[in-house]
């Protein structure tokens, strides 16, 4: 009994140590294609990425360069403050989206174009993204949200 | 006035928890009889302060008291009343209040019917849920007060955030946290058994009935996100893969894992330490969860409240109780011995391979959820994970899990024969691998990933279909049919939720590879064709609603001529909250959803329409009721009631009456 047990036990371990062994190759597999990295508008001024790398772009949505309702692909150049990067995007823009609002986008850059896939905004008005306040902080350029009442 | 009396019930339920852990801990280490039997009126009193503090807050929000600084914010004279009582949970405060409510309640029920646990376990089950109670209410009192008063109440509020003036998420919240808080008795349960060093069967059936309602609530909480982000939000995707889904994935898994192993805890007395350990982590990632929603430290589409200080205060919670019980897990784990013995091809073990597969699965999500952070503080690069990564790591152990499942939930305890087995699933393995090649046949050049769901969801639905007629034996059709009907609830509801399962992996495979998407830009009368369907944009118009604008399109589906459907997808703009929301246009249907959304106006007169065809989407939800279902049955099953205290007196000395 004694040893039927031990033995038993030592069986659970090994089969958990091949899953936990399983899961991590397999983690480290997909993070090849999972990741998607963060890059604000000035990084990709200073250092195009290759065109194949799928990242992140943040930043805000540049005054007065958001031109929708001419087809379905919609461009507004993103903005840091410093540098400011063209995205264009087929698809329908989140609700929240709009000039001079925070917003993060997935996609390629390619050609001197961001290509966004998909685009993140926000889902009630005081939040932003933590990446987009970080990288404007960075360039000396963000403003909290006003007021108290706001903070929710 | 009556608010005061609200913030008061409240504070009177902290000391409620304070006085229900510190009595009963006290009492039961030093068998004092007296101090344990306080546990009982201290968390019934606990749960009817914070029900009044509760319905008080409820009440401020019905009447539009804008004093509250809570309701200011949140609500609007003009909501409607049933997204007034919703907004109560709508926001971090009143949420957390909810928490605290039901974090009390399955504290009372507990005390209401624990009759039968012996009098130190109950004593330190109720101790521990207080100490968490008061850590949480604390936690409430101090940072969030949902009481805070507006020194001058302006006339009307900022209103709730739009997209959450929703029937689907006015019930989301509180059947997640049915479920989320629900694990903290499984918790409780786990220390306590730590403390008194023993676990044996009878625990294990106290344990199973607390876990299986919380996973239940949970699925159900669960499904009910997935499907109000599906219609609400206007992409027609069902799940993310966001920081705070993956919050309530996790508990899930490892609620589903601690379900399967205290069975084995009750019927066979082995895995003992295991679903400890199971207990301990279901409710830590209960309470990561809770940080990573209201810190704000992962960038997440749903962000609730953005509050350092407030994540600290949660991180400490989560550190304090995680810290102690692993380290009296480390302590005490030995003590615990394991009686029944199984061989490798039995129950047991197919058991504990399902605990494994889920406990892995948890573990590539959670690496996966918080492996942003970690790059940021060790690598200091700013990166994001994507469902990329979670379809390529996660979506195998889910594979596997579905393939062993029917063959593990048909083999007997203790000592099985792997031919007997397979030879009952024969049948349903043929069928399940025809019914993959008809799938594959019809796509033809497809993706391969539907015939393999189709494979899976066969072999799940078939699978629990020859367990149920295993368990309906020999005879004839009317004997089966009365042993079918006489079979223990817990057995149908088995079958039923992995069923369910079944179906909600083929409405994941379907809708992923085949739904149709069309982007284009269309005039009003003008007609499109999108897969099978012809779609007319027939008319734009707006209107005015309740407490928003509409810009509504009239859309006309046909097919071969013949009219499916009239939808009408809107853009709403709710003028208080200064923000526009997007309603799509769902036309639900068995094998498919039609799924229209309108964008932007153009330049030209026309509008951006987004149409999709989605194939068996209603499925996925469909199979998470299913699941639940399952659970609400096996719930039901007398044995959960009656046998708990009677295990333990049948194996006392035999009472001479």
């Amino acid at each position: 009994m004694r040893g039927l047990k031990k033995k038993r036990r030592i069986q659970v371990i090994a089969l958990a140590v091949v899953a936990l062994v399983a899961s991590t190759a397999l983690i480290g597999y997909a993070m090849r294609d999972g990741i998607n990295f963060f890059r604000s508008p000035s990084q990709i001024a200073e250092g195009p990425p290759a065109p194949t790398e799928v990242f992140r772009i943040g930043g805000l949505v540049e005054a007065g360069t958001l031109v929708r309702g001419r087809g379905e692909t919609i461009t507004f150049n993103v903005t840091d403050g410093a540098a400011s990067v063209p995205v264009a995007y087929t698809g329908v823009l989140p609700d929240l989206f709009g000039e001079g609002e925070g917003m993060v986008g997935t996609g390629s850059y390619v050609d001197g174009t961001f290509r966004a896939t998909e685009i993140l905004a926000k889902h009630d008005e005081s939040y932003m993204p933590k990446e987009v306040i970080d990288s404007l902080k960075e360039q000396g350029t963000y403003q909290p949200p006003d007021g108290a009442m706001s903070m929710n | 006035m009556i608010i005061e009396l609200g913030h008061f019930a409240l504070i009177l339920a902290f000391l409620m928890a304070a006085m229900q852990t510190v009595l009963p801990l006290v009492g039961a280490s030093r068998g004092w009889r007296g101090f344990m039997a306080a546990a009982d009126p201290a968390a019934t009193a606990q749960f009817l302060f914070l029900l009044f503090s509760f319905s008080v807050l409820t009440w401020g929000f019905v009447t539009s008291d804008f004093s509250l600084r809570l309701v200011t914010m949140n609500s609007h004279s003009a909501k409607p009343l049933i997204y007034k009582i919703s907004g109560v949970w709508g926001n971090h405060e009143g949420s957390m209040l909810l928490w605290c409510l039901v974090l009390a309640l399955y504290a009372a029920l507990a005390a209401w019917f624990g009759g039968n646990l012996s009098e130190t376990l109950k004593a330190r089950v109720l101790g521990i849920q207080g100490a968490i109670s008061l850590s949480f209410l604390g936690f409430l009192i101090f940072t969030s007060n949902p009481f805070a008063r507006l020194e001058v109440p302006p006339l009307n509020g900022e209103d709730l955030n739009p997209l959450l003036q929703d029937p689907g998420l006015a019930f989301h919240p509180p059947f997640l946290y049915l479920g989320y808080v629900g694990l903290s008795m499984a918790f409780s349960f786990a220390v306590a058994a730590l403390i008194e060093g023993r676990v044996d069967a009878a625990w294990g059936r106290w344990v199973r009935p607390w876990t299986l309602a919380a996973w239940m609530f949970l699925t159900v909480g669960i499904a009910l996100g997935s499907w109000w982000a599906y219609y609400e939000l206007g992409w027609g995707g069902f799940w993310f893969w966001d920081p705070v889904e993956n919050a309530s994935f996790m508990p899930w898994l490892i609620a589903a894992a601690l379900l399967h192993s205290s069975i084995v805890v009750e019927k066979r007395e082995a895995l003992k330490s295991w679903t400890i350990l199971l207990s301990i982590l279901a409710f830590g990632f209960s309470l990561i969860g809770a940080f990573i929603v209201r810190s704000g430290v992962l960038t997440s589409v749903h962000a609730f409240a953005n509050d350092p200080e407030r994540g600290v205060y949660l991180l400490a919670i989560t550190g304090l109780f995680m810290g102690g019980a692993l380290t009296l897990y480390a302590a005490r784990a030995s003590a615990l011995e394991a009686k029944g013995v199984f061989s490798l091809t039995s129950r047991e073990s197919a058991l504990v391979a399902n605990n494994i597969l889920l406990a892995v699965a948890a573990f590539v999500v959670f690496v996966g959820t918080v492996w942003p952070l970690f790059a940021e503080m060790a690598f200091g690069r700013k990166l994001s994970v994507g469902a990329p990564f979670f379809d390529a790591a996660f979506t195998p152990f889910m594979v596997a899990l579905a393939a062993i499942l029917p063959i593990g939930a048909t083999m007997p305890w203790k000592r099985a024969r792997m031919g007997r087995v397979l030879g009952a699933l024969t049948g349903a393995l043929a069928l399940s691998v025809a019914m993959g090649g008809l799938v594959w046949t019809l796509q033809t050049g497809r993706s391969i990933l539907a015939p393999i769901g189709a494979v899976l969801a066969a072999w799940l639905v078939l699978g629990a279909l020859v367990d149920l007629r295993q368990r309906a034996g020999r005879g004839d059709l009317s004997s089966k049919l009365r042993r079918l009907a006489r079979l223990p609830r817990a057995d149908w509801g088995k079958a039923v939720a992995h069923a369910g399962f079944g179906i909600t992996i083929f409405g994941i495979t379907a809708l992923t590879a085949w739904q149709v998407e069309d982007i284009r830009v269309a005039q009003v009368g003008e007609t499109f064709a999108v897969g099978p369907y012809d779609i007319t944009l027939a008319d734009v118009d707006t209107f005015q609603g309740p407490n928003y604008e509409t810009t509504m399109a009239r859309m006309e589906v046909a097919r071969d001529g013949r009219p499916v459907a009239t939808l009408f997808p809107e853009k709403r703009f709710y003028p208080v909250a200064q923000m526009p929301t997007t309603e799509a246009a769902i036309d639900n249907g068995v094998a498919r959803d039609l799924y229209l959304v309108i964008g932007d106006p153009q330049d030209d007169g026309g509008w951006a329409v987004r149409s999709y065809i989605k194939p068996f989407a209603n499925w996925i939800w469909a199979g998470c009721i299913v699941m639940a279902l399952g659970g609400a049955l096996s719930l039901s099953d007398r044995r959960h009631r009656v046998a708990a205290g009677a295990a333990k007196s049948s194996r006392a000395a035999v009472p001479a009456e």
